[in-house]
């Protein structure tokens, strides 16, 4: 198929990994400790674990999941407020997909759906703009959420409901910022990372600029990333060399569609209706600094979170669950004391076995086959001997 | 006057009504009529014709063909009722003949239960009818006996369909999903994913067009011309809902052994694959409902796929894998990529990702 096949030819993934494995030879400390780099954008590492890239690399190269998955870092007191709005009589709530399996402290979307109240799946926030056009008198609720990438859309969604005049329409807002919290990352404590593979999509809005700090105050290389297997590859191959020549600057792998400047309608567009809170939660990293939106007081009439009481309680994510050190690189999701057995896609405990590009869920439904047959294997001993 | 009476009472039921409303499931006249006009007019056979509350078949006539009875149900609910390449009606029928053929059974009977809801077009009905027939000519079944029940509009969609089958099963034959072995090859029948690609195009609701054809058909000729050049099938199922993934996944647990299977040989249509890059989905879980998944000893590979090309269902067969040993209970892909992952089974519905 044109335009993708080309971006997956095994035979220039080849001549790739080669070029990385002489490159890894010259950098020294990777005799000692490995060369961790971190992707920090869910579709990445859905594409690495589809694709079967860990395995082509040398294994000096570590490649760290980052919290890039919007869906996973939701916690669990915001899908109870979501819980909450939904089961509201008057209330449609639209949502994508992958956000009605997150479970809440009592229940997730899906189960409140079955329970009576009207959750529908949307793929677009338009599609929610539409159902408040056709439901006049219902409320329809869009569950907004995603880094910037998403942000622009929903953005103009209110700028057209506004523009409709339409009054039965609100946004649940849970949208969140990658700088604060890829600066968050690099300022905890016991970090070992070597360079970041960057977001493509989120570049396309807000362009390379933001970026520039991870070079200038932390010293460490980026590359902003395609999503098809060669883009990733190329950009581990950009990375380990800046790494091998002492280098780090924030290079665009990803020209083809990110502008160094972004999106200027897309960022008029954000500008116009959001701006930063002071702190948002994550589920496994905590609360960060900056690290979410909140619609301005022009907006407040489709601020659902204003419209409607919500509970706002603030829920501890669960002890036995690990997301928090996955998402920081300091184990691998099938280190943790839960992967696979209480915390399976079917059951979801952690945030990060949720949605199909968290990391544990990658691990576990494409798998890192040596790691989780070494697993397996330890497993079964336990419970032979138990 | 009361002479003509008997006369216009036997007349055969003829049903003038533009929609289905409540009376015809009230169990009179109107519902007569219905079953009368629509059904057995359009199934015509004997059983049916004799309009007892049961189909009575002679037990020599099955016990002619083998030793045993294979029975199996489905219920068909699709939405849209209509779709490219076929309907509610021949998916009904097809989906069921081939419930039957891959346990390696000679499809004979089915039943067919309608659930409809009130408004449907009559005009409509007859369409599902007619498809059910053509369908089940084509499989060489008849439909020998059914229930209509009409429900309040909101209570079904539409019209759900249950059909029940009957073949019988040579001594010959023993295929079980238990029984893949290391050394035996997987083959298909064809192009994946084209009715759950179907299904999404004539939804509508992803604004996505496009002209994909579902792949409803019976596959009973098929896999009884492939059993005819290759007996010994170890393995065989139709890979409906959750695609060829889940049906290997279902081998590979029950057998206990590993399905290595290459990217580059699976058949996928050019379009199939634009859809699910779109989407994000995974033609190795689009649902078929004429896709065949096979694993037999490699030593019959090339005998069962010439058989199943010489068929017009299995024209773009191919062998797509292999069985090894270890590790257990897993599905292998070897990504065209080069790299290798898991293809593990399918938790809830493939949703699309969102950024």
């Amino acid at each position: 198929m044109k335009y993708v096949d080309e971006f997956r030819d095994p035979v220039l993934a080849k001549s790739l990994i080669k070029q990385i494995n002489i490159l890894v030879e010259q950098i020294d400390f990777a005799k000692e400790r490995p060369i961790q780099l971190m992707e920090f954008c869910g579709g990445h590492t859905h594409t690495i674990f589809r694709y079967g890239i860990e395995q082509l690399l040398p294994k000096c190269i570590e490649l760290v999941h980052g919290p890039g998955c919007p869906v996973c870092v939701l916690p669990m007191g915001r899908v109870d407020d979501c819980v909450s709005l939904a089961e509201r009589p008057e209330v449609i709530f639209t949502t994508f997909g992958d956000a009605m399996r997150v479970p809440g402290s009592k229940k997730s979307l899906l189960q409140a759906k079955a329970d009576g109240a009207d959750v529908r799946m949307v793929y677009s926030p338009l599609d929610a703009l539409q159902l408040a056009h056709k439901y006049k008198d219902r409320e329809v609720i869009f569950f907004a959420l995603g880094f910037e990438t998403t942000m622009p859309s929903t953005a103009l969604t209110v700028l057209q409901a506004e523009a409709d005049g339409l009054e039965n329409f609100s946004l649940f807002c849970n949208h969140i910022t990658t700088v604060p919290t890829i600066k968050a990352i690099l300022d905890s404590p016991g970090m070992q990372l070597d360079g970041f593979v960057a977001p493509g999509h989120v570049s396309m809005v807000v362009g390379e600029q933001p970026f520039h700090f991870v070079c200038e105050k932390y010293k460490k290389p980026i590359v902003i990333t395609g999503f098809e297997p060669l883009d990733i590859l190329q950009s581990i191959w950009l990375l380990i060399k800046q790494i091998a020549e002492k280098r780090c600057i924030v290079e665009n792998q990803y020209a083809r569609v990110v502008q160094p400047d972004g999106n200027f309608p897309g960022l008029d567009a954000i500008s116009r209706v959001f701006e930063l809170r002071e702190f948002f939660e994550w589920r496994g990293l905590g609360s960060i600094d900056h690290s979410g939106v909140r619609m301005k007081d022009d907006y407040a009439r489709f601020d659902a979170e204003r419209k409607f009481p919500v509970p706002n309680v603030r829920i501890a994510d669960p002890k036995s669950c690990q997301c928090g050190e996955v998402l920081k690189g300091v184990i691998k999701p099938w280190q943790c004391k839960v992967f696979g057995s209480q915390c399976t896609p079917e059951t979801p405990m952690g945030a990060l076995m949720v949605s199909s590009e968290g990391a544990c869920a990658a691990y576990y439904n494409f798998g890192n086959l040596p790691e989780l047959m070494a697993l397996k294997a330890e497993r079964e001993k336990e419970e032979a001997l138990s | 006057m009361t002479a003509s009476v008997p006369g216009m009472r036997k007349r055969s039921g003829v049903l003038r009504a533009e929609t289905i409303n409540m009376s015809h499931g009230g169990g009179g006249k109107a519902m007569r009529d219905l079953i009368e006009d629509v059904f057995i007019g359009a199934f015509d056979n004997n059983e049916l014709s004799m309009l007892e509350d049961q189909a009575r078949i002679e037990l020599s006539t099955l016990t002619a063909l083998g030793d045993r009875l294979a029975l199996t149900t489905d219920s068909y609910v699709v939405d849209p009722i209509f779709f490219n390449g076929g309907d509610i009606g021949k998916l009904a029928v097809c989906g069921t003949v081939n419930d039957l053929a891959v346990g390696g059974a000679v499809p004979l009977y089915l039943t067919c239960g309608m659930i409809i809801e009130e408004g449907l077009s009559v005009a409509d009905l007859r369409i599902i009818v007619a498809s059910m027939k053509a369908a089940a000519d084509a499989a060489g079944v008849k439909i020998v006996t059914g229930d209509t029940k009409v429900v309040d509009r909101g209570a079904a969609d539409k019209v759900f369909i249950n059909t029940a089958g009957v073949g019988v099963i040579s001594k010959a034959h023993k295929i079980s999903a238990h029984n893949a072995k290391p050394g035996d090859v997987v083959l298909i029948n064809g192009y994946i994913g084209d009715h759950g690609a179907a299904i999404v195009g004539a939804r509508g609701d992803l604004a996505i067009e496009n002209d994909i054809q579902s792949d409803c058909q019976p596959l009973n000729k098929l896999i009884q011309s492939l059993l005819q050049a290759c007996p010994n099938v170890h393995c065989m199922r139709d890979a409906t809902r959750g695609g060829v993934g889940s049906v290997l996944n279902e081998f590979a647990v029950s057998s206990g052994v590993c399905f290595k299977l290459r990217e580059t040989s699976i058949p996928v249509r050019t379009e199939v694959r634009g859809m699910c890059e779109i989407l994000g989905l995974d033609p190795l879980y689009l649902a078929n409902e004429g896709k065949v998944v096979v694993v037999l000893p490699k030593a019959d590979a090339e005998a069962a796929l010439a058989a199943m090309k010489s068929n017009q269902y299995g024209v773009n067969s191919a062998i797509i894998g292999e069985v090894t040993d270890a590790p257990t209970d897993t599905v292998i892909l070897q990504t065209s990529f080069g790299g290798e992952r898991i293809v593990d089974m399918l938790v809830g519905d493939q949703l699309p990702r969102i950024c």
